[in-house]
């Protein structure tokens, strides 16, 4: 096997599953380091979405990576082509390293067009074609520091066959010899790292063929498809997990595609899952929501005194039922955030979380935010983008630390209280 | 053809001067203009406006926040690009949030959690043009809400009230306003009514220690009318004045010779804002003819279309011959936009994000508020203006401005 630099250091296994440590040995140099369990950082062509550096930087602790897709980039290969040095320079990145995926999780795409050689992506002028060749020749001008290699995932909906199953583990696990091959012969993929991507829709024996087989490539770590939010349910998600991971090596990370949910990014993570997605502080953002669920554990005395005499608590939504299998509706609000534009925050001068300490919610009100949202003015996702991003790698860095003090169980509990829980409404 | 200059302010010693001096500079005043720097060949000058919140250097360009916000930029970014004073629309937040609930907030001020100086219009315009009109009485002018079809009236004392909820630095009269293509009678009613207006508006402020009125000189384009106007207006205390009714579609011709009129005609030591004026070139002929203020939805209505302003022109991003050229916007602009992406970029971002527009409009900004605006303080020091005009002809020179463009632009 192809000696890859990345590797997974752990500081803490829990009961085989869950893991907790560094990923190191990533980047061109392979100096650079990621914590896991972490997310990437979701951006539409370089860019978090809404945000300009200045924006994008009140935000500390930013992930290392970037995730790009190359449903934004295929359709600009041209130019790519031109410039030469990259789409991190292209993009004016500095100082991050780069990940390259094939769809963008935030945009499902239509399906019926993949074929034995080919998948498809979509640009904003259309579907583009991607053959292996193609795929190739884009990571070559992208210079990602690792991508995901090419794959046929299309076995999320309800109805997909048995057979379509075992095509799309067939066709995936081909597509991954051939980038291999183009990989290994490129000189512009030097130090670049290529993550095999493991299919097998709903079906267990699938799943573990899948695995078994993308193991035993010259990969860096393993991309789980086709087990999107919307697509089962978890505790399908979690057997299936559990048995992939057991055809995996330990050492090698693993990405898990589609899947955002606060809930689901905890039953993942004990499942054995290192790296997610962040798209869905963008979803929340873009219906005009703000992430508030509680992801803080410490011991705070005043807090339980408040909560234990039915303080205010923050009206979360109405309760989603677990496993909706309608991929299509994950433009539906989830109980870890709540709802700006409803009147009741007309008036509500406080910030949008209490003690965050977000641009948005250092600097602004929820009756602000409500305005902005009623008037349709772009300032609105600017703010949220920045207060949901800020939430949502909190809650990354409250997982963390739940691992290393052996609190997941109070930090789920933590997060999964608001679902159902009291709904504040101001008649 | 260097211009001698006069720096400090050339006080004028005969005695109502004096008076009428000595009141702009008064402690209790919230507006002082201290005069820099005068051309002695245009009428241009470079001032400091000092207002409630901070002191305005002066030419300024002041961009539009409409709705209590500057299209997707944050106050922060907007503080950075070095803007000191920003507008709202009393018709816009009048309706949404409402009154109340920004009084509720600390005033527009807090509500936006701008720390800075605001300018409120007074409603009178939007309802113009954008409104279905009803009728303009001597009462005020009544139209019909387009959120829920209710008939409001928008008197001089309403405008008032309003804009005292939201507290901004300088207000506008509510003036009768009518297009600068109209002609006839409708004129000289408007003009003599805005004096009215102008009165019942001063008698309505309930916060003159904290809050600036400005009169706003109409007559369309009828120099006797604005004469009259000006001399009436002029008559009142209020701590600036507006140069209104222009900008409207009206010939360039006409335009300027209103524009010089007026500037004649109002007092130099207090502050000049012409409403409505954007366009770069506009800007710096108008700085040449004696104004102090300017303001324009274009800057920041454009770069949503993706075009950016240059000192050539405009640049539309989003056309193909953009998306391969690496350059940045302007090679010369220091702005956060033009220091880290091309033009490429941005034209492929337009596709993918609605940060593209965000880019964009932050570099319009910087463009207007301190390049565009051709006249810095040093600038009025050493300039001269190229004017094309029937009447006169004066020598515009910049450094980096060729006799071509101008003729272009």
């Amino acid at each position: 096997m192809a000696g890859s630099r990345m590797k997974l250091e752990f500081s803490r296994v829990i009961q085989g599953r869950s893991r907790l440590g560094v990923l190191k040995g990533l980047g061109r140099n392979g100096q650079d380091s990621m914590e896991v369990p972490g997310c990437l950082l979701y951006t539409h062509f370089g860019t978090v979405p809404h945000l300009t550096q200045d924006t994008l930087h009140t935000l500390s602790n930013l992930p290392s990576v970037t995730q790009v897709t190359l449903s934004n980039i295929a359709e600009h290969q041209e130019v790519l082509e031109e410039f030469k040095d990259g789409f991190r320079k292209f993009a004016g990145l500095h100082d991050t390293l780069l990940y390259c995926s094939l769809h963008d999780p935030a945009a499902p795409c239509p399906t019926g067009y993949t074929t034995n050689k080919t998948v498809s992506v979509w640009g904003s002028g259309g579907r583009i074609e991607l053959t292996v060749a193609k795929f190739m020749a884009l990571q070559k001008i992208v210079q990602p520091d690792w991508y995901q290699s090419m794959a046929d995932g299309e076995t999320w909906q309800n109805n997909t066959s048995r057979k379509r199953v075992r095509k799309s583990v067939d066709r995936t696990l081909t597509h991954l010899d051939e980038c291999l091959v183009v990989h290994q012969n490129s000189q512009e993929l030097d130090g670049v790292e290529v993550f095999g991507v493991v299919e097998g829709g709903d079906i267990l024996e699938e799943r573990v063929r899948s695995a078994r087989e993308t193991a035993k490539r010259p990969v860096a770590g393993f991309c789980l498809d086709g087990l999107q939010t919307g697509s089962m349910d978890q505790t399908l998600r979690t057997q299936l997990i559990a048995a992939v991971t057991k055809e995996l090596p330990e050492d090698k990370p693993r990405l898990l595609q589609g899947v955002g949910r606060p809930d689901e990014v905890l039953a993942c993570v004990e499942a054995g899952m290192d790296l997610f997605e962040s798209f869905f502080p963008f979803q929340v953002t873009e219906r005009g929501c703000a992430l508030c669920f509680d992801f803080n554990i410490s011991p705070d005395p005043e807090r339980a005194v408040l909560e234990l005499n039915g303080g205010e608590r923050d009206t979360a939504g109405e309760t989603q039922p677990n496993g909706d299998h309608n991929l299509d509706d994950q433009t539906q609000m989830t109980s870890f955030e709540i709802d700006l534009k409803d009147k009741r925050y007309q008036d509500d001068f406080r910030p949008l979380v209490e003690g965050c300490g977000c641009y948005c919610c250092k600097n602004h009100q929820r009756a602000y935010l409500h305005h902005l949202l009623v008037t349709n003015e772009l300032l609105a996702g600017v703010l949220l983008m920045i207060h949901n991003t800020a939430h949502y790698h909190g809650f990354f860095g409250a997982l963390r630390e739940a691992l290393a003090n052996d609190q997941l169980d109070l930090l789920k509990d933590r997060v999964l209280r608001g679902r159902g829980g009291q709904t504040e409404r101001k008649e | 053809m260097a211009a001698v200059i006069e720096c400090g302010a050339d006080i004028d010693t005969t005695p109502e001067n004096h008076m009428s001096l000595k009141k702009t500079l008064s402690s209790a005043s919230p507006l002082t203009l201290r005069i820099v720097a005068e051309c002695s060949v245009t009428k241009a000058r470079a001032c400091d406006l000092v207002l409630p919140h901070c002191t305005v250097s002066t030419p300024v360009f002041m961009p539009v926040g409409t709705q209590g916000t500057l299209k997707g930029i944050t106050v922060d970014q907007l503080e950075g690009l070095g803007c000191q004073i920003c507008l709202g629309n009393t018709y816009h937040l009048g309706m949404r949030p409402g009154p109340d609930l920004i009084e509720k907030a600390n005033g527009l001020h807090g509500f936006m959690n701008w720390k800075r100086n605001l300018l409120t219009d007074s409603g009178g315009f939007q309802m113009v043009s954008l409104v279905e009109l009803s009728e303009v009485t001597e009462e005020g002018v009544k139209f019909k809400s387009p959120y829920d079809g209710k008939e409001i009236l928008l008197s001089p004392e309403k405008s008032i009230s309003i804009q005292n909820s939201l507290g901004s630095d300088i207000m506008m009269q509510l003036d009768d306003v009518v297009s600068s293509t109209v002609t006839g009678p409708r004129v000289e009613e408007a003009m003599h009514r805005s004096i009215r207006w102008l009165d019942r508006c001063i008698a309505a402020n309930k916060n003159p220690d904290k809050q600036n009125l400005f009169a706003i000189i109409q007559g369309g384009l009828n120099a006797d009318l604005r004469k009259t106007c000006l001399d009436e207006m002029t008559k009142r205390d209020v701590p600036g004045f507006a140069i209104g009714g222009l900008s409207g579609g009206e010939e360039k011709d006409d335009f300027w010779r209103m524009v010089t009129l007026s500037t004649d005609h109002l007092p130099r030591e207090k502050p000049r804002y012409l409403m409505g004026v954007g366009y770069a070139v506009d800007l710096v002929v108008c700085v040449a003819l004696g104004c102090d203020m300017f303001d324009c939805v274009f800057p920041t209505r454009t770069a949503r279309f993706g075009s950016a302003l240059v000192p050539w022109g405009s640049l539309q991003v989003k056309h193909k011959q953009y998306a391969k050229d690496l350059q940045p916007i302007d090679p010369d602009c220091k702005c956060p936009t033009c220091k880290r992406h091309s033009r490429a970029y941005l034209h492929a971002l337009f596709k993918s994000d609605t940060a593209a527009m965000h880019h964009i409009t932050i570099h319009n900004i910087a463009y207007q508020v301190s390049a565009g605006i051709a006249y810095s303080r040093v600038k009025v020091v050493i300039m001269c203006v190229f004017f094309f005009f029937t009447e006169f002809f004066i020598c515009f020179k910049r450094a980096d401005v060729s006799e071509k463009h101008l003729l272009q632009v």
